[in-house]
């Protein structure tokens, strides 16, 4: 049900782009007025949550070690998974962001033989990067769309994808990598049981958003080809406040395009913000320090306390009528 | 508000903003024209009618479809006869083809692909045909 509804809502996304064209000529609208909207909703939205988050004090140190901590000096410290400095909590996150160290520890629970066993389960991880850093050298790639003079990293960053030399044009590498890695990360929501009962629909719809999004942009490049220096004119207006709507370009792209707009705008909404959530992350970008610095709770209000001199000083006469030892004669 | 780590946070926000606005200044200043590749060879200007392989407008988009499918034709099948589109014949070929009409290359292919910053790879084997134009 969940996964219906999700796949129709992208479904729908995708006809609202066709109908809104072909029937309505809506171009300016899906052109011009979505994008601009998609793209400040994604930076005020951003914005908002990163600061959001930042005014939740975090007084405690919270986070999820996995190897000794400072101790003894005779005692080795593991610097990088029990990070005591910032150096070692920098170290940590990079591998954390670059490299998702915490998923290459996703285990996995099984009875076998009526024993309860657990073994280390690298396909999550494994997808999970090759999704996100083929995602990464996409975007990358289309900066080609935007820029005068394309800087020669973009230049070897595409020749590189495409050094296989499949076809023409040129067959990218990650192109391929994203679809299956996205489609790994939704077979894998359906197929195991665990997984399945907690996934939501909102875990289901940046998945075949992304879906789309890969699919239309592939669709465009290697079949329904569209006048491209048409789309780079149109690129190039969007970015200087001076849209101009190009002809004959197919309405694939426009697809293309307010697949990505929607992306943007749900973006700030959903989880994906763990984007920046990340970096935010407590149990991950504290240094493991409690035991050498005093970290103050900023909630704490001032406590009405009473010590044990004052009650001595209201009961003295009569402990010592009764022979309880006082501290002060 | 008031912010923990604040100082921290909002500078990382600030690098964020500033890579994904790249695109915004980063021709800052520069004029973008789109390329208009010449058509003023002396084959094309000796033609009758002033047509490509397909419509102009298919051209555009799948011009390098075409080459792919002439050359799967003559290099993996063998077949070297002409083409016929719409009534004329085409050899098909990269050097007697479309570089026999698009004899400036260099003002016509290079135009757009260096304003796409594509860099067909044909050439590394290909002749280009002599220009004296740069
Ligand atoms: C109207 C502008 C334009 C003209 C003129 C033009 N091209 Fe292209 N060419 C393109 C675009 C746009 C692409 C596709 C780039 C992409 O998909 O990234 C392309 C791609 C190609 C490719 C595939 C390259 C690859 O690596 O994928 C070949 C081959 C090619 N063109 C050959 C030619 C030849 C030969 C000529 C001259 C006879 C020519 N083109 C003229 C715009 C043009
Ligand atoms: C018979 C001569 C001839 C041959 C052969 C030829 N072309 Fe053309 N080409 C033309 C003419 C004439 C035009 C202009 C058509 C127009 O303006 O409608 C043109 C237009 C084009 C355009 C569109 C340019 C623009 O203004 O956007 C491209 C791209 C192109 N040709 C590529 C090729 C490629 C690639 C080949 C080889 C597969 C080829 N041509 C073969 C004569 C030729
Ligand atoms: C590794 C070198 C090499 C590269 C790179 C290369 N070709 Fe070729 N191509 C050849 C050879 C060799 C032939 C065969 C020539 C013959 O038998 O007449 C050929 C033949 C062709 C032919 C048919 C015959 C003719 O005279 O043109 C076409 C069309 C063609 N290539 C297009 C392309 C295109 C388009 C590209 C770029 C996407 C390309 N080739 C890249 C080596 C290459």
């Amino acid at each position: 049900m969940k996964i219906i509804f999700s796949f129709f809502t992208v479904v729908l996304l995708v006809l609202l782009a066709f109908l809104g064209l072909k029937i309505a000529n809506l171009y300016y609208l899906f052109g011009v007025i979505i994008p601009y909207a998609a793209l400040a909703i994604f930076i005020i939205g951003f914005v908002y949550r990163v600061m959001k988050w930042a005014s939740s004090p975090v007084p405690f140190r919270i986070p999820t070690t996995c190897g000794q901590q400072k101790s003894f000096p005779w005692i080795k410290q593991n610097k990088i998974e029990n990070p005591s400095s910032t150096w070692g909590v920098i170290i940590r996150m990079l591998l954390e962001v670059l490299a998702f160290r915490s998923l290459f520890r996703n285990t996995k629970t099984e009875s076998r033989d009526g024993k309860l066993s657990y073994g280390s389960d690298k396909w999550l991880w494994m997808a999970g990067l090759a999704f996100h850093w083929s995602f990464l050298v996409i975007l990358i790639r289309h900066f080609r769309f935007f820029a005068a003079d394309v800087p020669s990293v973009i230049h070897l960053i595409e020749s590189l994808d495409s050094f296989l030399q499949i076809g023409v044009p040129l067959l990218y590498m990650t192109d391929i990598v994203l679809v299956a890695a996205v489609t790994f990360l939704f077979i894998r929501r359906v197929v195991i049981p665990q997984v399945n009962y907690i996934s939501l629909i909102a875990d289901y719809i940046p998945l075949f958003l992304i879906l789309g999004i890969a699919i239309s942009g592939i669709l465009m490049r290697y079949l329904f080809k569209v006048h491209l220096v048409g789309v780079k004119n149109f690129a190039i207006g969007l970015i200087n406040f001076n849209p101009v709507i190009p002809e004959g370009v197919g309405v694939i792209f426009y697809i293309h395009l307010f697949l990505i707009s929607s992306l943007f705008a749900y973006f700030p909404f959903s989880k994906l913000m763990h984007a920046g959530g990340v970096f935010l992350s407590p149990t991950r970008n504290l240094a493991n320090n409690s035991r050498m610095k005093r970290h103050v709770n900023p909630w704490d209000y001032p406590v009405k306390v009473h010590t044990y001199e004052e009650y001595e000083d209201d009961f003295r006469e009569k402990m010592k009528n009764v022979g309880i030892p006082v501290e002060k004669e | 508000m008031k912010l923990y780590d604040g100082g921290k946070i909002i500078f990382g926000l600030i690098i964020f903003l500033g890579l994904i606005t790249i695109p915004f200044y980063f021709n800052a200043g520069k004029a973008v024209a789109p390329p208009k590749p010449k058509l003023d060879t002396p084959v094309i200007q000796a033609l009758a009618v002033k047509e490509c392989v397909k419509p102009k407008e298919i051209m555009r988009a799948e011009h390098m479809r075409i080459l792919d499918d002439w050359r799967n034709s003559v290099v993996r099948e063998d077949d070297r006869q002409k083409i016929v589109i719409g009534g004329k014949e085409f050899t098909k070929s990269l050097q007697n083809g479309c570089l026999k009409c698009h004899s400036n290359k260099k003002d016509f292919c290079d135009k757009c692909h260096t304003y796409m910053a594509v860099n067909p790879y044909c050439w590394d084997c290909h002749f280009t045909p002599k220009e004296n134009k740069s």
